[in-house]
């Protein structure tokens, strides 16, 4: 059936609740409420939520946004929590002690901080251990509950409160690490990277795909966050936009092996348009930083090149 | 009439968790516990239980994945030592405050630095206040005992607190004693079947665990934790009652060795217990008056207890097998003489560690312990209460 986000809207019921706390522009409760409607209605689901600025702001007792039930244990183990519930649900199937017609789906929720960072450990051994279960990455792009700090999903030269954009050193010195090559290196039946974009359609499809597949499967979704990068609240779905129409987040999916480019912008925007409206990387704007802009468009053109290389190879027969 | 068997401390804790069959084993090899998941991946792989085995890449996903497994509805177990549960740490209080039912063995191993792997308390001393409730077994029988007991004292809605039970690594871990097995059938129908009141896999209706608690609650929520530890005695003494009758072993809060008409007592915990019950016997076969107050359950700490079956007493030796690292006495120490004092028993006591990473204890070092009591029995107030047992001077 062709997509059309009518009638999923209307059909499937948010199963995350407005009255939540993120902030105005926030890209994570779009792509929650989204990856969410593309549960089976009648499927029940249990999240389970890596600690960060979705959880610190949907769970403040004594209430919650999620219709489903949920758990958040601590920063660094959704992975490993999530390894547990599904675990504890393998077990009780098995001995009849739930019932046989209903059928329960897994889904963690976890920043680039709980994700890339300090729960990246807790994740690949879920992955490893081939739990049924899908991880997705809301990926900001920095520590954004604890105050834009840089994590290891920071791209190149951003200004951060940890890496700063001074006089000597211009914001974070080091690229951003690839955690959805690092997911694809665990061998999962399924992986992706995706956003919230053209009503929704890629991020949609792809959770559908992710949480009915059998096995652990992987969702990295760039969320842009209006505080740590600098953008006006509304501007949120243009964010998204010259997110991927610069290549800068090539829209993908990796099923078994075989890598599939979702999007190839028909014109790709040179990497500027990305960068421009975000105050993060206002300094790289300044008269005599050009070399920081063609740095950074080099990057963003060498990682689109090796993907459609790895497209190119992996549909190779 | 039971089954006589010859088990290491390891064996009995990985028969025992195989009887009681729960739905999920979490746990990460660490020594001296490394044996109870090795036996138990073997019960899972024979189909001799109908646990799901999740074969963590860390003890910090053990205690996680427990914690997942536990508020899914399922009856999750782990073992571990040292800094095993060091790296647990974060997760254990988490267990605790989300009051989940958790059943851990933990083999009693000095916590790092520098390594070692052999017994102290250091580990079990590290989480003593962290809302789990601990008990410690003297031998293989009551490592095992104490397993078995562990789940209706822990999921009793009354208490709903994870819950540990301590043995000495080594010492009884990898020694073989003979002991008595309970039949299968037997152990089924006393653990009983788990049925939780909230679950996240209960469909009709979903539930939301571990929340932002702010200032409005997270007070009142420690309180109820506090309570629950509180409660915890009375149903310790009930399910011992009912293990009793099914067994004809007798367990209470602690064991009190000849100390009814004792002058002099030694109050410890573990292995340490069954040296000092030989040097016991042979005092008092020299006319002194020894005695011995054996502590099974730690946490939560039964300090009017205590307190009241050491008041006759003329003076007291703690020994803390953990250095408490605070310039004044070990935990045990501490929390015997603060029973006391808030008691209004006046017994003169003093602190001795002792057996700091796997240092041999021997029955001589016991008696010289008794021989100290004696000598501080004569006075009115005890002098150098903080004291070593087997440390080199020189």
């Amino acid at each position: 059936m062709a997509y059309n986000m009518k009638e999923i809207v209307a059909e499937k019921p948010s199963r995350f609740t407005s009255g939540h706390r993120m902030c105005a522009g926030c890209g994570a409760p779009p792509v929650a409420r989204m990856i969410l409607r593309a549960l089976k209605p009648e499927d029940h689901a249990v999240i389970a939520n890596a600690t960060g600025c979705m959880e610190v702001s949907s769970f403040i007792y004594p209430y919650t946004a999620w219709t489903d039930s949920y758990i958040h244990t601590a920063f660094e183990c959704a992975g490993a929590t999530l390894s547990g519930v599904e675990a504890a649900y393998k077990a009780m199937k098995r001995q009849g002690k739930l019932p046989e017609d209903e059928h329960t789906k897994f889904i963690a929720f976890g920043g680039d901080g709980g994700t890339y960072d300090i729960g990246l450990q807790s994740l690949s051994g879920a992955m490893e251990r081939r739990h049924d279960l899908t991880y997705v990455c809301y990926d900001n792009g920095a520590y954004m509950n604890t105050g834009i700090q840089r994590s290891s999903a920071t791209p190149k030269f951003a200004d951060t409160t940890t890496s700063p954009a001074g006089s000597v050193i211009p914001g974070k010195m080091q690229p951003r690490k690839d955690l959805t090559e690092i997911m694809e290196a665990h061998h999962l039946p399924y992986v992706a990277q995706t956003i919230a974009y053209m009503n929704f359609k890629d991020l949609y499809e792809k959770a559908e795909k992710a949480i009915y597949t059998e096995g652990p499967t992987f969702l990295n979704v760039l969320s842009p966050c209006p505080r740590g990068w600098g953008y006006p609240t509304d501007d949120l779905m243009t964010i998204n936009k010259l997110a991927v129409e610069t290549c800068y987040w090539p829209l993908y999916e990796i099923e078994d092996g075989k890598y599939k480019i979702t999007y190839k912008p028909a014109k790709k925007l040179p990497v500027e348009e990305f960068l421009k409206p975000q105050k993060r990387f206002r300094h790289m704007f300044k008269p005599g930083n050009e070399w920081m802009i063609e740095e950074f468009q080099k990057e963003v053109d060498r990682r689109w090149e090796d993907l459609l290389k790895l497209e190119e190879m992996s549909n190779k027969e | 009439m039971g089954i006589r068997e010859r088990l290491s401390g390891n064996e009995a804790a990985a028969t025992a968790m195989k009887q009681i069959n729960p739905d999920v084993v979490a746990a990460f090899p660490i020594t001296p516990s490394t044996e109870i998941p090795q036996y138990f991946s073997t019960f899972v792989d024979n189909g001799q239980v109908d646990t799901e085995f999740v074969a963590v890449e860390s003890e910090h996903s053990a205690m996680s994945a427990c914690i997942g497994a536990e508020a899914a509805g399922a009856r999750a177990m782990t073992a571990t030592s040292a800094n095993g549960l060091s790296l647990m740490w974060e997760m254990i209080y988490i267990a605790s405050s989300l009051r989940l039912p958790i059943v851990m063995s933990l083999v009693n191993r000095a916590v790092s630095g520098p390594l070692n792997i052999h017994n102290d308390h250091s580990d079990a001393m590290g989480v003593r206040d962290s809302g789990w409730i601990q008990i410690f077994s003297e031998t293989n029988q009551e490592a095992y005992d104490n397993l078995i007991m562990a789940h209706r004292i822990a999921e009793n809605k009354d208490v709903l607190l994870p819950l540990m039970v301590c043995q000495d690594g080594f010492i009884t871990s990898h020694s073989i004693e003979n002991i008595e097995l309970l039949e299968d059938e037997k152990v089924k129908e006393f653990v009983g079947e788990y049925h939780p009141a909230h679950y996240l896999l209960n469909k009709k209706e979903p539930i939301a665990v571990g929340p932002m608690d702010l200032q409005a609650y997270l007070f009142e929520h420690k309180y109820q934790q506090a309570e629950a530890m509180r409660n915890a005695k009375k149903v310790i003494l009930e399910v011992a009652k009912d293990f009793e009758k099914m067994t004809g072993r007798k367990y209470g809060l602690f064991e009190e060795y000849r100390l009814d008409d004792a002058e002099i007592a030694i109050v410890c915990m573990n292995s340490t217990a069954g040296t000092t019950k030989e040097v016991v016997d042979s005092l008092r076969e020299k006319g002194i008056k020894a005695g011995l107050l054996k502590i099974r359950v730690y946490r939560p700490f039964p300090e009017e207890e205590v307190a009241k079956v050491l008041s006759h007493l003329k003076a007291v030796a703690v020994l803390d097998k953990a250095e408490s690292l605070n310039g004044a006495g070990g935990a045990l120490f501490t929390d015997v003489t603060s029973a006391m004092q808030v008691n209004g028993i006046n017994v003169p006591t003093c602190g001795y560690v002792y057996g700091i990473g796997g240092r041999d204890t021997t029955t001589k070092e016991i008696e010289s312990v008794f021989n100290d009591l004696v000598e501080d029995s004569k006075k009115d107030r005890i002098e150098n209460p903080y004291r070593y047992l087997g440390l080199r001077k020189e």
